[in-house]
């Protein structure tokens, strides 16, 4: 179970890395962030994002729904 | 006594012909690393001079346009590069400028000032699509298909990049041409002209024109 829950069904480009980013801010290094989106978008975006930001992919689930787990660095 | 390079041999003592190469050696290693040293300092000088002109983790975008599909795409760019820990500058020129209006002020206008504004739309919610316009009626459809893919609306977006520190910088000369004025336009902005946006697209990773 990560820390930090964030669901951004129903979301699209750019709201679901922007809701990331904000969300992010509020963390501490360490902790975790579920993220749920199903912008198709999505996995190829979280993915460009965690890289940019240097940033842990633990976990990317495709799918309609797709869940990805992001630890902070 | 031993040795010094340069002394010459007198005897063929094997002790102090082995100190004597020592030395000998010990003397060539030295100039050879001073050599190397000097050159490494100088290059590490060299970088150190010319790293700080290299853009930085910055993005500037000309937004010259005025329709709402254009300046949308726009802001998308915008707020997903500070989403990507960007700095982001907009800076919003000639047909661009009228998406940042909040109103508009008829005292003072001279009659072609007046025209324009007549014509030009008043912020994102007035603005055209560049292509399918169809008489106003290609906006209504965009914002109504927009509205069922629950994609963020214009001003939402504009909100957004505020919100999230995106620079929004209204182009003096187009107000000036225009006949705009401050008040007319949204709070929180910042104004330039030309030097403005090359200090800041000069020092940028990213700059478009839209």
């Amino acid at each position: 179970m990560a820390d930090v829950q964030l669901d951004c069904q129903g979301l699209n480009c750019p709201m679901p890395i922007v809701r990331i980013s904000q969300t992010m801010k509020t963390m501490h290094a360490g902790q975790t962030l579920e993220v749920t989106a199903n912008d198709p978008a999505f996995s190829a975006d979280v993915r460009a994002w965690v890289t940019k930001m240097g940033h842990e992919l633990l976990t990317l689930e495709a799918g309609g729904v797709q869940r990805a787990v992001i630890r902070k660095v | 006594m031993p040795l010094e390079p340069g002394d010459r041999m007198t005897t063929a003592d094997p002790l102090r012909l082995e100190q004597y190469i020592e030395a000998c050696v010990e003397q060539k290693v030295n100039e050879r690393f001073a050599r190397l040293q000097a050159s490494i300092d100088q290059a590490l000088a060299q970088v150190r001079t010319t790293a700080p002109a290299a853009p930085s983790d910055r993005a500037t975008l000309v937004v010259f346009s005025g329709e709402v599909d254009r300046v949308m795409a726009a802001f998308i760019i915008a707020t997903g590069a500070a989403a990507m820990g960007m700095d982001v500058s907009m800076f919003f020129t000639f047909w661009g400028l009228p998406i940042l209006k909040k109103t508009t002020v008829w005292e003072g206008k001279s009659i072609p000032e007046k025209l324009l504004a007549t014509m030009l739309p008043t912020g994102p919610e007035h603005a055209g699509t560049s292509k399918l316009h169809m008489l106003g009626l290609g906006p209504l459809l965009l914002k109504k298909i927009m509205r069922q893919h629950n994609v963020e609306t214009l001003p939402a977006l504009m909100t957004l990049a505020q919100e999230m520190g995106v620079r929004l910088i209204a182009c003096q000369m187009s107000m000036g041409i225009m006949g705009i004025t401050r008040e007319e336009l949204l709070d929180g902005l910042d104004y330039g002209g030309v030097a403005t946006y090359l200090a800041d697209a000069g020092d940028s990773r990213l700059t478009l024109f839209i």
